[in-house]
């Protein structure tokens, strides 16, 4: 009994709010204390696991924020930061190729992601009711498409025959829903209490006042998980590129990332690296950079949803 | 189906696992009351159709789908407990009659027009191009269009059965999944347990969000990254060099590419992969974990009573998806290494059918290429779902 009462206390620590039952922040009793071997090693194990992810990340960041003379010195890519120098960010950026591939990255990210998200949205509530007119029907429309794709070439016959090739909305559309998103986003809505929508109703409500009134606010955490989705999907997306777009001027920023990092063409500017231009490695490393920076500053705001379950009733089924 | 309480708790309604969906097979047998198209004008009128079971009888002769519905009706019928709230008239044996086909049109119709433009888009962009798989039975040119291309029957197919190329793409795919499925599948389980393992909660949440993070990146990203760290010019080499040892060639070399592939897909997805885990880990009571210890049970033989068992459905689904999925394998990362490592090592199928098709112009071919893969695809998944069932689990799809 003496042990029970003094694990106990930190649940009872002034100032501590109450957490949810699984998180247990001390060991429970019976779980004996491992031994320092399985701790070290524990800790070995979750240092190189979370060393393998930051690491390359910070040196590729360092890279491109350094001076030319610090990148000599290092023989390339710098760990130790020396000379911090943002000449190459300011070469790429001041028009050229990149920056026009940035320019056509967010604006198809920013259409394709409101349009997917407004067509997604409203199905997924017009699908929220089992049982009402051809709810049923529509909804297996949606899901054989999970089940059997067309493949590459109808897809490609398909948007060359629409007249799409060399246009955006190549890179639009035909990715612009994901059938796995709107059954996510249904299930949501499909548990919200029914009590609440019905009394909407009583009071005159229809269903799109309904939706955007009612649904929509109470669904803000999973609503910003399937943007994200859809936004990084829109962003990373690069083989529909490559396939509908043979015009080099509106390439996307992966495309472009592609040419200059992996097939070695050089980052404009990069010739007349004696003039006090940045050199190529820190000029690769800040398109590498740029391709990863709108993903750092939308993930720490939605990252904490995933584990929040959001998407594993879907998974579940 | 306690949900579904708007007044339409027919016979025809889903059932929980049809409304879950995820039954191909069961298309036919779901909801025939519902569909428009079973509705046709031959059947009795709205005054008649008030005569329930006798017009279930009618239009069980008059549409295809008309056995299943009335297995379906007698099934499901009794059991329906939801509350009636609008619904029209039921007749005594539960059986739905068809006009109230026109009122829940009626009623429901803003919910069918906010579908309509997922359906459309999915009409366009995924069905037509079903369709266009035809070009798969012709000798297709682009210059005549599907249309006026002349019918060559399978003569693409047996041509690319026949293809050494096509079996040596099926032989790198397979060989591809089957690697990555032993070394690959089970890091994730390994990290959830870890971290399940750690006691302080905000450590944990650190962790996870760092190992989420490459999930999000592109693979043109994650290549470029390990191009940068593992490349000729990269990080690692570089301090080989300084240190006067010889430079190893890790992204270009066919031989090993299969080990570079599966770490690049260690590095970006396995930290999303713990997810399910530990949604899984957490939901296993804790009291049977504190009833193995007081057994006396170690911390190993509870790893194996307590914690496997109790992610065995998630592994097995998890398994099956992969299965399914085990002709389609890393297209993007294929294509990005293409260059360096050759095609020897790095043509699978997707990138078959692409190269074939769309860069030698090859249509038909490719496109019969596609459907073979696309067809043996979704028999994959339907035959792992069979044998998860058989497993007694209950797969992607339930019963």
């Amino acid at each position: 009994m003496s042990i029970l009462t003094s694990k106990t206390p930190v649940s009872a620590r002034p100032g501590k709010p109450a957490r949810p039952p699984r998180i247990k922040p001390e060991r429970p009793v019976w779980d004996e204390e491992p031994g320092a071997g399985a701790k070290i090693g524990k800790v070995v194990v979750l240092a190189v696991v979370v060393l393998a992810v930051l690491g390359p990340l910070y040196t590729i960041v360092l890279t491109s924020i350094s001076s030319q003379g610090t990148i000599t010195r290092a023989g390339g890519l710098v760990l130790v930061p020396g000379e911090i120098s943002f000449a190459a960010y300011q070469q790429i950026l001041s028009g050229g190729v990149v920056t026009r591939a940035v320019l056509v990255s967010v604006g198809i990210t920013a259409t394709g992601t409101a349009l997917s998200m407004l067509v997604s949205i409203l199905c997924a509530y017009g699908l929220s009711r089992p049982g009402s007119f051809a709810h049923t029907p529509i909804l297996f429309t949606l899901l054989i498409t999970m089940f059997f794709s067309a493949g590459i070439i109808p897809a490609y016959l398909l948007v060359s025959g629409l007249g799409m090739i060399n246009t955006y909305w190549a890179l639009i559309l035909p990715g612009c829903i994901s059938v796995f998103n709107i059954i996510i986003l249904r299930g949501f809505f499909m548990g919200i209490d029914r009590g609440i929508l019905d009394s909407a109703r009583i009071d005159g409500a229809s269903e799109w006042r309904t939706l955007t009134q009612i649904v929509l606010p109470m669904s803000k955490a999973v609503t910003a998980v399937i943007a994200l989705f859809y936004g990084v999907g829109y962003w990373n997306a690069f083989f529909n590129a490559i396939l509908y777009i043979n015009d080099s001027s509106m390439n996307p920023l992966q495309v472009v990332l592609r040419s200059y990092v992996l097939q070695g063409v050089s980052v404009p500017g990069q010739v007349d690296v004696g003039s006090g231009a940045a050199a190529g490695p820190a000029l690769q490393m800040a398109v590498i950079v740029l391709a990863m920076v709108p993903i750092l500053i939308v993930y720490p705001f939605v990252q904490k949803h995933f584990t929040k379950g959001v998407m594993i009733g879907a998974v579940k089924g | 189906m306690a949900r579904t309480g708007t007044g339409t708790e027919s016979g025809a309604a889903a059932t929980p696992a049809q409304e879950a969906g995820l039954r191909p097979a069961a298309a036919g047998t779901a909801a025939a009351g519902e569909r428009p198209t079973a509705a046709p004008p031959a059947v009795p009128g709205p005054g008649s159709g008030r005569a329930g079971g006798a017009v279930a009888g009618t239009a069980a002769a008059g549409s295809p789908g008309a056995g299943a519905k009335g297995t379906g009706t007698n099934k499901t019928g009794p059991t329906k407990t939801g509350p009636t709230k609008t619904g029209p008239a039921k007749t005594g044996d539960g059986t739905r009659p068809r006009a109230n086909l026109r009122l829940r049109f009626k009623r429901d119709r803003s919910l069918v027009l906010m579908a309509l433009p997922a359906v459309l888009l999915l009409a366009v962009f995924a069905y037509l191009p079903m369709l266009g798989n035809v070009v798969a039975f012709q000798d297709y040119s682009p210059y005549v269009g599907i249309p006026d291309s002349p019918w060559v029957g399978l003569e693409n197919f047996t041509r690319v059965l026949a293809d050494a190329d096509f079996w040596h793409a099926v032989r790198n795919t397979l060989v591809i999944t089957a690697f990555q499925l032993v070394f690959f599948f089970p890091i994730p389980i390994a990290l959830a347990m870890l971290l399940n393992s750690l006691v302080n909660p905000r450590l944990r949440s650190v962790i996870q969000a760092v190992v989420y993070l490459p999930h999000f990146f592109s693979w043109v990203l994650v290549v470029s990254v390990f191009q940068q760290i593992f490349g000729g010019a990269g990080l690692l080499n570089q301090s080989l060099r300084a240190n006067g040892w010889p430079a190893v060639d890790i992204m270009t070399n066919p031989d090993t590419f299969l080990f570079l592939l599966t770490s690049q897909a260690v590095w970006k997805d396995a930290g999303w992969g713990i997810i399910v885990f530990l949604a899984a880990l957490s939901a296993i009571d804790p009291a049977q974990y504190e009833a193995a210890a007081v057994d006396g049970a170690g911390r190993w033989k509870r790893m194996w009573h307590v914690t496997l068992p109790g992610l065995r459905s998630v592994i097995v689904l998890l398994l099956i998806l992969r299965l399914g999925d085990s002709l389609t394998v890393g297209f993007e990362q294929m294509i990005l290494q293409r260059d360096a490592v050759g095609a020897g090592a790095s043509e699978v199928l997707d990138t078959f059918v692409y190269y074939t098709g769309v860069q030698n112009g090859d249509w038909s071919y490719a496109a019969a290429a596609g459907l073979i893969k696309g067809l043996v695809s979704l028999a994959l998944i339907l035959t792992a779902n069979k044998i998860a069932h058989i497993f007694g689990e209950s797969g992607v799809y339930s019963k």
